[in-house]
């Protein structure tokens, strides 16, 4: 191997080196401060296990993170499956230029704020909202949404949509067509080989999809918190409140690497599962 | 397609196209909606039409504040992230090295990992550096969010250039620093300069880590978490559409310059 020129180095290192320093070193300091205690509003280098015993033991913690990890599922359970129909009419019944249109309206919503979109669907969902403004015209509700976990949900459907599309239509449009063609000759009907032929061929990207939607949802403080009412806590709210009303900072690392730790298990599980078997 | 049950599915197919798209777009349209809207908290049927929310952010200084701070900071790391992101996206496109994988891992990542997590993890390790608090604090985490994707727009543009045609300017006697300025940045330039508009348009909407680590130098999306937080205001939306349309500005340009090179390579 031949030396890295001045010229590849001039390139390649200042990302190198900016992701080291800003990305990877603070996320390895979270695992060093969680070892340390506070003293005076003040953190101090030490090797305490005080901060993970004290949330690990803690039924606020376990009931926060069942909540979490059930809110997560269910919202990439269900962003996948109301996905999916619409994924699959862009990706097999489509023009191409009513695709192409389709796929960049699904990208502005990555350009908006959330917040804004959150604040807005508090409008739509509260008791004198509009829904229920409309319901009522009709003699329907009200019904309670706001701040219920109906509401957490949709906030987080809203958040991950989009992107689960995308993800499904870039999976379904790999699948071989001359596969559901055959399945056609062979007398095979609409939904079966959807099911049997579709579903299994594009299996990496849709668990892939449905990864995302799980992370996205996992990690969002937003929606529990604003439409949600955030009482109960999700894990993202307990990182927030520890971290914003005090120094208690050693505490809110000991929750986000249990945060880290799930969503790296479950991408490893999602991955091993998406890719088991393959083409069998 | 064949069959004849087939215009029915179809229907209801494009149908569910147009709810998903709907319930995506229900909330931004909603709040173009409320902001020009008399009503505090509007509700069926809409009160009168009203310029009341434009006005009060007009005359707010607090707004002006974070406005100019989302800017400064929004230029700033739109072009830190784009020569980062060129720098990691060439790297990519022209060398195989031992931990190539390590070093594209370290620079696409960073969009996975939770705010809330980032955040924290900005916050301890920057206030430890004496770096929290500072507007600089934002320009760093900004920076880490979004050089991925300035370097994801410079690599798909770089994957169609001919590898030769690099070759070929080295063959003519142009140094490697010449061909860098002569031949792959002027092919790169449109991929460029989309990356400036969208990294700008993501540091434009970010809040969480801005809020994490910003202290008193507030961006605008950290004001609006502010405003979240206290009582209902409508200044959301006026705030919220006038973002919006700055950043929907920035992703059609973006859009217009790759879809105009594309054309140019046939």
């Amino acid at each position: 191997m031949t030396r890295p020129s001045l010229y590849s180095l001039t390139l390649a290192l200042p990302l190198l080196i900016w992701q080291l320093a800003f990305f990877a070193v603070p996320l390895i300091f979270l695992i060093a401060i969680s070892f340390w205690t506070v003293r005076n509003f003040q953190m101090m280098p030490d090797l305490n296990f005080g901060n993970w015993e004290r949330i690990l033991t803690r039924s606020v913690f376990w009931d926060a993170y069942l909540r979490t990890a059930i809110l997560a599922t269910t919202s990439a359970v269900l962003t996948s499956f109301i996905a999916f129909p619409a994924a699959y009419a862009i990706s097999f019944k489509l023009s191409e230029r009513v695709k192409q249109w389709l796929i960049f309206v699904l990208i502005i919503p990555f350009f908006t704020s959330y917040l804004v979109r959150i604040y807005a669907l508090q409008v739509f969902l509260s008791d004198e909202g509009i829904i229920n403004a409309a319901l009522g015209m009709l003699g329907i509700g009200p019904f309670g949404m706001l701040n219920t976990t109906f509401g957490t949900l949709v906030g987080m459907v809203t958040l991950c949509l989009p992107l689960v599309i995308l993800l499904q239509v870039f999976s379904l449009n790999f699948v071989n067509r001359d596969l559901v063609e055959a399945a056609h000759n062979l007398r095979c009907g609409r939904l079966r080989t959807v099911l049997a032929v579709i579903v299994p061929s594009a299996r990496v990207g849709l668990v892939i999809a449905a990864l995302f939607a799980f992370i996205l949802s996992f990690g969002d403080f937003v929606s529990p918190l604003y439409l949600g009412g955030g009482n109960p806590p999700t894990l993202s709210i307990l990182i927030t409140d520890i971290t914003k009303s005090g120094q208690q900072w050693p505490r809110a690392a000991v929750v986000a690497l249990m945060m880290i730790g799930t969503l790296l298990s479950v991408a490893f599980a999602a991955i091993t599962y998406a890719y088991k078997e393959r083409g069998k | 397609m064949t069959g004849n049950d087939n215009r029915l599915i179809n229907g209801a197919l494009k149908l569910h196209i147009a709810a998903c798209v709907l319930f995506i777009f229900a909330p931004i349209l909603g709040s173009f909606v409320f902001s020009l809207n008399s009503d505090r908290f509007p509700s069926l049927p809409l009160g009168h039409f009203s310029t009341e929310w434009y006005r009060l952010i007009w005359e707010d200084p607090f707004v002006w504040a974070g406005f100019f701070n989302t800017v400064i900071v929004g230029l700033i790391v739109a072009v830190i992230a784009t020569l980062l992101g060129f720098g990691g996206a060439y790297t990519d496109f022209r060398y195989n090295f031992l931990g190539k994988n390590v070093y594209l891992a370290l620079a696409l990542l960073p969009p996975t990992i939770p705010v809330v997590i980032m955040g924290l993890a900005m916050l301890a390790f920057l206030s430890r550096v004496n770096l929290s608090g500072s507007a600089i604090s934002i320009i760093i985490a900004h920076g880490v969010m979004c050089s991925p994707f300035a370097m994801a727009i410079i690599r798909l543009r770089l994957s169609q250039m001919d590898p030769d045609l690099e070759a070929a300017s080295w063959n003519l006697g142009g140094n490697e620093w010449a061909t860098l300025r002569h031949v792959i940045l002027p092919f790169t330039k449109p991929a460029i300069l989309a990356a400036l508009f969208i990294t700008m348009a993501v540091s434009f909407d970010e809040f969480a880590v801005a809020w994490f680590v910003s202290g008193l130098n507030e961006t605008l999306p950290v004001k609006i978490l502010g405003f979240l937080q206290g009582q209902v205001s409508p200044r959301i939306n006026a705030i919220g559409s006038l973002a919006f349309l700055s950043s929907i500005t920035l992703i059609i340009l973006a859009q217009m310059l790759l879809r105009n090179s594309t054309k140019d390579r046939s």
